[in-house]
């Protein structure tokens, strides 16, 4: 760095590699997906028009919306018991707690999406069991729907939502929720007036995470979802590879990147980051 | 002062253990209805522990708190109706200064037009009503500390307790609150009962002091008594600066003795109503630094010491001496700097004096 503080030609230098590298890997292909929806099969904003008048298209955008509210809701509730467990647990138990949640992260997303069919088929575990109890006549229809989606997912995206959240609570002063209780708040009171409005920065970081990342999940919807419920990634998948409907693939891969930018830009706009996320001293 | 308004507490052999640690023992304690109590004592002294069981928050192991009477050991903090200023204040970060006033109203269900007066009239208290929308973090460490007095203050507490209030805040805002926190006393008429490790807090603010060492209680008395009639060696020295004089006590009578240490023998005159010494018994004396006198040349003290300036320090107001005796070993002395009759040097001869009322016979601490 120059004198003045300015970068100099050297700094540009230094950094040079790693933009390249950006610019090549990176922004080029995602560059070259938006110049193929736009051209193929000929120039012009046509496969943006299917987004207006394709029924399967809007489908599609709404099965994955609908999914991923679901599953974000999901994660985050059961996200935020965990995370609260954790807190509250003494130092040793809080260590196994994590190895609990973080365990999941290192089993292929392959091996668990077969796992949830093993356990949700119709002669699975669990309708194998329900049967057997004679709580049912029938095999319920666990997996190849949403909801088998939804259940893979959800179990995919807890520990992504625990983790935030886990920081963001572990940040609380206990000394606030002492001085809550001994100015006359009750337990229940003392979590809702002063844990849970302090623990919001972790919940609306996690929320935004898992919500991206279930937005282009690929794996676990086509393996739960046994093809007969499409997600927007799927679905891409399809065009391209099996369709060889390359503009209408990239169109929407261009829409999904566009969501996750969409997702981000309001949440950092509704949320006064500055308030929330400066809120712990 | 209003005695009506204030509550008394009692403490009764009040102990608590972990495992086998011991962190308070045996403690027995009364504040007075509106009196300002302090517990005073060095880190790991149980001060703490005993504040966080009149508070709720330690379930003692032995012994019982009661409020005017009655007893509320079993009672959560939530249902004690205290009033606390935490170590660090303790703010809500995501409410305004209104918001963490309000915060103890909210939860008794007050309502918002009532709750909107109190919360005025607790801001006006630590004259702070022009911040009552600014969050914590926008304030400086003594305006916080204001927020926290009100807010501990704002639902009428019976009692008012405050965990080393002041510990966080530099030497100068630390004496104009302390100056502020007994006028706020004096103001709300309430019981206040406050821990700190800060002997100086503890003389200027307190109505009454209870010294604390090892968990149990060893002396607790009005500042001033304290001062002047230290029950032990500890609580002489943690209180403000001692010499200590070990001898044999000599010609025993009612009104004092001789206390013999060394070639030495000392003068000393006990107050009106102490208790006599046993004669050849061991004893040992407290003498404060600032009882003790240079004298010029053919001046007179009931009692003498003769020695050799060791080491000095010029203190601003003062100069404060240790003197290497010829019978007594070291003695610590202050003396004013302003006409100070000597230029203090090392190695200067001087005769020290004290009179006979000075020095106050103390025990040794039970180990």
């Amino acid at each position: 760095m120059s004198a003045a503080g300015r970068p100099g030609a050297g700094w540009w230098l230094l950094i040079l590699p790693a933009f390249l590298l950006l610019v090549v890997f990176y922004l080029a292909p995602i560059v070259q997906v938006l110049a193929i929806s736009v051209t193929e099969p000929e120039f012009g904003l046509e496969n943006y028009e299917r987004l207006l008048t394709s029924s399967a298209v809007q489908r599609v955008i709404f099965t994955t919306l609908r999914i991923c509210i679901i599953t974000t809701a999901l994660a985050l509730l059961l996200g935020y018991a965990i995370a609260y467990a954790i807190t509250l647990a003494s130092p040793r138990a809080r260590g196994w707690w994590i190895l609990a949640v973080l365990v999941p992260l290192w089993i292929s997303v392959l091996v668990r999406a077969f796992a949830w069919v093993t356990l949700l088929r119709r002669q699975g575990l669990v309708n194998n069991t329900l049967m057997e109890a004679g709580l049912i006549g029938e095999p319920l229809p666990l997996v190849w729907n949403e909801f088998g989606i939804v259940v893979g997912m959800v179990h995919y995206m807890v520990p992504f939502a625990v983790l935030p959240m886990l920081s963001s609570m572990r940040e609380i002063d206990p000394r606030l929720l002492a001085a809550a209780r001994g100015l006359g708040a009750s337990r229940g009171e003392v979590f809702r007036r002063v844990f849970l409005p302090l623990s919001l920065p972790g919940v609306i970081a996690s929320g935004v995470l898992v919500f991206i990342f279930s937005l282009g999940f690929y794996i676990t919807p086509a393996i739960l979802g046994g093809g007969k419920t499409l997600m927007v990634a799927e679905w891409i998948s399809l065009q391209i590879l099996d369709l060889i409907r390359w503009g209408l693939g990239t169109m929407m891969a261009t829409v999904l990147v566009v969501a996750i930018l969409v997702t981000l830009a309001v949440f950092s706009r509704i949320v006064d980051l500055r308030r929330i996320f400066g809120a712990g001293a | 002062m209003s005695d009506t308004k204030g509550h008394a507490l009692a403490l009764r052999g009040l102990s608590k253990r972990y495992g086998d640690f011991v962190a308070v023992n045996d403690v027995s304690l009364e504040v007075g209805k509106g009196e300002f109590l302090t517990l005073l004592g060095p880190s790991g002294s149980g001060k703490t522990t005993i504040l966080m069981a009149i508070a709720g928050f330690v379930a003692p192991s032995d012994g019982a708190i009661l409020l005017d009477g009655r007893d509320i050991t079993p009672l959560p903090p939530e249902k004690r109706d205290f009033g606390m200023v935490f170590q660090g204040y303790a703010l809500f970060p995501h409410m305004t200064v209104a918001e963490n006033v309000a915060f103890p109203l909210r939860v008794r269900g007050m309502s918002k037009a009532d709750r909107d007066a109190k919360v005025r009239g607790a801001l006006d208290l630590v004259q702070l009503a022009a911040f009552a929308d600014r969050l914590p973090k926008q304030l400086s460490g003594g305006q916080q500390q204001r927020v926290a007095l009100a807010r501990a203050l704002v639902f009428d507490p019976a009692l008012l307790l405050l965990d080393e209030p002041l510990s966080a805040l530099d030497k100068k805002l630390r004496a104009e609150l302390q100056e502020e926190l007994k006028a706020l006393h004096q103001r709300v008429g309430r019981t206040f009962v406050n821990v700190t490790h800060d002997q100086e807090e503890a003389l200027s603010l307190s109505d009454r002091i209870a010294i604390l060492n090892h968990g149990r209680l060893v002396q607790a008395g009005a500042p001033g008594e304290l001062y002047e009639r230290p029950r032990t060696r500890f609580v002489a020295d943690f209180l403000g600066k001692s010499n200590f004089l070990e001898g044999t006590v000599r010609g025993a009578a009612p009104g004092g003795f001789a206390l013999e240490a060394g070639a030495a023998r000392l003068a000393v005159r006990l107050p009106d109503g102490a208790a006599p010494l046993a004669e050849g018994s061991r004893s040992l004396l407290s003498l404060r630094p600032e009882k003790i006198a240079l004298l010029a040349e053919g001046d007179a003290a009931e009692n003498v010491a003769e020695g050799r300036i060791l080491a000095f320090a010029y203190l601003g107001a003062g100069f404060s001496l240790r003197v290497a005796t010829e019978h007594l070993g070291e003695i610590r002395a202050t003396l004013p700097a302003w006409k100070s009759p000597i230029a203090p040097t090392e190695g200067l001869p001087v005769r020290l004096g004290w009179s006979a009322d000075a020095a106050a016979p103390v025990e040794e601490d039970a180990a």
